[in-house]
C-alpha cells in the first residue's frame, strides 16, 4: 500500500481527495480481484447468471410456462428448442433463465437478513457479555446442533412454502452461525486502542459496536458472505428437489429436477440441464471465496 | 473430566426439551389439529371435538407437554400414521439402514480426504495443492442431488454399469452391493470437499511451525517430517470436523435417499413431515437432536483426548 500524504486537506471530513482516494482503495481491491484466477473465474460466472436473470424477458425465447405440444414428439435438443424441453413441452432454456431469477433473490437476500441478524447478536453477545452472551451463544447452541435439513422440513411442510418463508427459514438457520464469528471477533476487537478512545470520548455503546468494530470485522464476514450464499443456493435447490421448494408452475431448478429425474433412463436431459444450471451458480460463488481468501492472505 | 460431562449432559437435556417443545408446540399447537388428522377430511366437527376430548386434546399446550414427556421417559413415542406401525420400530428400521450407508460413507471419506488434504497442504501454493483445492471447492459446490444426476447419467444411463435405485431388496438383477456404490459415492464425493478444505488449511498452518523449520533442518528426510511431525499435529483440529459429519451423515442424506429412493432415516422424516405423521415427525427429530448433540460431544471429548494443552 502506498504511503498517501498526510494533508490538512485529507484531514478535513467530507473532502472530495479523501472520497477520491476511498474510491481508489475501492478499486485497487477490484483490480486485486483480477490478479487470482478463482475469483476472476467466480465473478464471470456470477455476472452471467445475474445478467441472465434480468435479461429472462428478452433473451428467453419462450415464456416460462408455455407448452409447445408439437416438441413433446422430440423433446431432445433441437433448432426450436436449443435445450430441449421438458416433459410437458416447455422449452427448458427458457426455464432454466426464467429460474435464475428466484434463487438469485431469494439466495441473497437471506444472506442479508442472516448478517443483519448475526452481526447484531454476535456484536451484543461478544461486547456487552454477561447473561446477554450466555442467552445468545446457548440460542446459537441450540439452532446449530438441529440438523437443518429436518427442521427445514417441518417448518416448511407446517407453515407451507413460499420464496419469504424460505428466506425466513434460511435467515434464522443461518444467524447463528454469523453470530458465532462475529461474537469471536468482537471479543478480540473489543481491547484495542480505538475502542478505548472511543469509550472515553463518551460514545454510546451502539455507535462503538457499529462505527468501531463492526467494520474492523468486515473482512472475514465477507468472505463468509459469498459462501454463504452458495450453500443457500444450494439449499433453495434442495428444497425444490425434496418438494418443498417454490411452488409449481413457475420454474425453480430444484423442482425442474425433481419433476424429471424418475425419467432419466429416457430423457436424460430434462435432469441434466437445470443440474448443470445450479452447480455452476455455486461454482461461481464459492470460487470467488477461495479467490477472496487468497487476496486477502496476500496483503 | 467430571465437569465435563455433567456440563454436556446439562447441555443435551437442554436441547432436546427446547427442540422437543417447539416441535411439539409447533403441530400440537391448535386442539383440533391431531383429532382432524385423525379422522380425515370428512369427519363432522362433532365428531373432531369428541375425539378430542376423548384424548385429552382440550388441555392446555403444557399440560399435554408434560404427559407427552412423560411417555417418551418411559419408551412409548406413539403409533406412525403414515408407515402403520409404533413409531419405535419405523425409527430403528431406517436408521438402521441410514447407519449402513453412513458407515460406508464415512470409511471413505476419512481416508480419502486426509490422503488428499495432507498431499495439498504440505507445500501451500504448489500445482498439486492448486489441483485439489479446486477439486475439493467444484466437488462442495455440486449439490447432492445435482451429483446423484450427473453420476448415474454416466453409470446408469450411459454405461449401464450400476442400478439407478438402492432400494436394499436384491432384484432386476441388483446385488444389494452394486445398489450402494452410487449413493455412498454421491455422500462421499459431496462431503469430503468440505473436509479437504479443512485438513489442508490445518495442514498448511501446521508446515509454518518452527519445529517443521528444526526437523527440516536437522536433515530428516520429507516424508518422515511429513509423517512423524505435521499429520499427527495438523489432525488436532479436522478430527471434530470429521466427527461433525457423522451428524451430517445421518440426517443429511436425505437427498441422496430420495434421488436413490434409498429407504432411510432422512426420507422417513420427509414422507412423515409431507404426509404430517405429527407422532413421527416429533419423535424422528429427538432422535436426530440426539445423534446430533452426542456427536458433537464426542468431537469434543476426541480434541481434548489429542491436545494435551487443553485438557487442564
Amino acid at each position: 500500500m502506498p504511503p498517501t500524504p498526510a494533508t490538512a486537506e485529507a484531514l478535513a471530513v467530507p473532502s472530495p481527495a479523501a472520497a477520491r482516494r476511498r474510491a481508489r482503495g475501492w478499486w485497487r481491491r477490484l483490480a486485486a480481484v483480477g490478479d487470482s484466477t478463482p475469483a476472476t473465474v467466480g465473478v464471470a460466472v456470477i455476472l452471467f447468471w445475474l445478467a441472465m436473470a434480468a435479461l429472462a424477458p428478452v433473451v428467453a425465447p419462450y415464456a416460462p410456462n408455455a407448452t409447445d405440444l408439437a416438441a413433446l414428439a422430440h423433446t431432445t435438443p433441437s433448432k426450436a428448442h436449443w435445450l430441449g424441453t421438458d416433459h410437458l413441452g416447455r422449452d427448458l432454456l427458457s426455464r432454466i433463465l426464467w429460474g435464475a431469477r428466484p434463487v438469485l433473490v431469494i439466495a441473497p437476500l437471506a444472506v442479508l437478513g442472516a448478517t443483519a441478524l448475526g452481526c447484531l447478536l454476535g456484536l451484543a453477545a461478544g461486547y456487552k457479555g454477561g447473561w446477554i452472551d450466555l442467552v445468545v451463544t446457548r440460542a446459537c447452541d441450540i439452532v446449530l446442533s438441529f440438523p437443518v435439513i429436518i427442521l427445514y422440513m417441518i417448518i416448511l411442510t407446517h407453515f407451507g412454502s413460499s420464496a419469504w418463508n424460505i428466506v425466513g427459514v434460511l435467515t434464522l438457520t443461518k444467524a447463528p452461525i454469523i453470530a458465532r464469528i462475529v461474537r469471536g471477533l468482537t471479543l478480540d476487537l473489543r481491547e484495542r486502542e480505538y475502542v478505548t478512545a472511543a469509550k472515553m470520548r463518551g460514545e454510546s455503546a451502539l455507535y462503538i459496536m457499529f462505527v468501531e468494530i463492526l467494520p474492523n470485522a468486515r473482512g472475514p464476514l465477507i468472505v463468509d458472505m459469498c459462501l454463504r450464499t452458495g450453500y443457500n443456493i444450494i439449499i433453495i435447490g434442495v428444497l425444490g428437489f425434496l418438494g418443498i421448494g417454490l411452488p409449481p408452475p413457475d420454474p425453480d431448478w430444484g423442482g425442474m429436477v425433481k419433476d424429471t429425474y424418475g425419467m432419466m433412463m429416457v430423457w436424460p436431459h430434462m435432469a441434466l440441464v437445470p443440474c448443470a444450471a445450479i452447480s455452476s451458480l455455486v461454482v461461481g460463488f464459492n470460487l470467488l471465496a477461495v479467490g477472496l481468501r487468497e487476496i486477502g492472505l496476500r496483503d | 473430566m467430571a465437569r465435563f460431562a455433567a456440563k454436556h449432559c446439562a447441555f443435551l437435556l437442554l436441547t432436546l426439551s427446547v427442540v422437543s417443545f417447539l416441535v411439539f408446540a409447533l403441530n400440537e399447537f391448535s386442539p383440533g389439529a391431531v383429532a382432524r388428522k385423525e379422522l380425515g377430511a370428512y369427519a363432522t366437527q362433532e365428531q373432531v371435538e369428541l375425539l378430542t376430548r376423548q384424548l385429552g386434546l382440550d388441555r392446555p399446550l403444557l399440560v399435554r407437554y408434560a404427559d407427552y414427556v412423560g411417555k417418551v421417559a418411559r419408551g412409548d413415542l406413539g403409533y406412525s400414521a403414515r408407515f402403520k406401525a409404533p413409531v419405535t420400530g419405523v425409527i430403528w428400521k431406517h436408521l438402521r439402514n441410514t447407519g449402513l450407508l453412513a458407515a460406508l460413507a464415512f470409511a471413505c471419506i476419512v481416508p480419502f480426504s486426509m490422503l488428499l488434504g495432507i498431499a495439498a497442504g504440505m507445500r501451500e501454493s504448489s500445482r498439486l495443492d492448486r489441483a485439489i483445492l479446486i477439486f475439493s471447492t467444484v466437488m462442495a459446490s455440486i449439490p447432492e442431488f445435482a451429483l446423484g444426476v450427473f453420476l448415474a447419467s454416466v453409470f446408469v444411463v450411459w454405461l449401464g454399469w450400476l442400478p439407478g435405485t438402492a432400494t436394499l431388496v436384491a432384484g432386476g438383477g441388483w446385488s444389494v452391493g452394486a445398489q450402494l456404490v452410487l449413493p455412498v459415492a454421491v455422500v462421499v464425493l459431496f462431503d469430503s470437499g468440505y473436509v479437504i478444505s479443512m485438513i489442508r488449511a490445518s495442514m498448511v498452518e501446521v508446515m509454518q511451525r518452527p519445529y517443521i523449520r528444526t526437523a527440516v533442518l536437522k536433515g530428516l528426510p520429507f516424508r518422515a517430517v511429513i509423517l512423524r511431525h505435521a499429520v499427527r499435529n495438523a489432525m488436532i483440529t479436522p478430527i471434530t470436523v470429521i466427527l461433525l459429519q457423522i451428524n451430517y451423515l445421518v440426517a443429511g442424506v436425505v437427498v441422496v435417499e430420495t434421488v436413490f429412493a434409498y429407504p432411510g432415516f432422512g426420507r422417513m422424516m420427509l414422507e412423515a413431515a409431507l404426509f404430517k405423521d405429527i407422532a413421527l415427525v416429533e419423535a424422528g427429530a429427538l432422535v436426530a437432536v440426539s445423534l446430533a448433540v452426542v456427536t458433537n460431544i464426542l468431537g469434543d471429548a476426541a480434541y481434548m483426548l489429542l491436545d494435551p494443552r487443553i485438557r487442564a
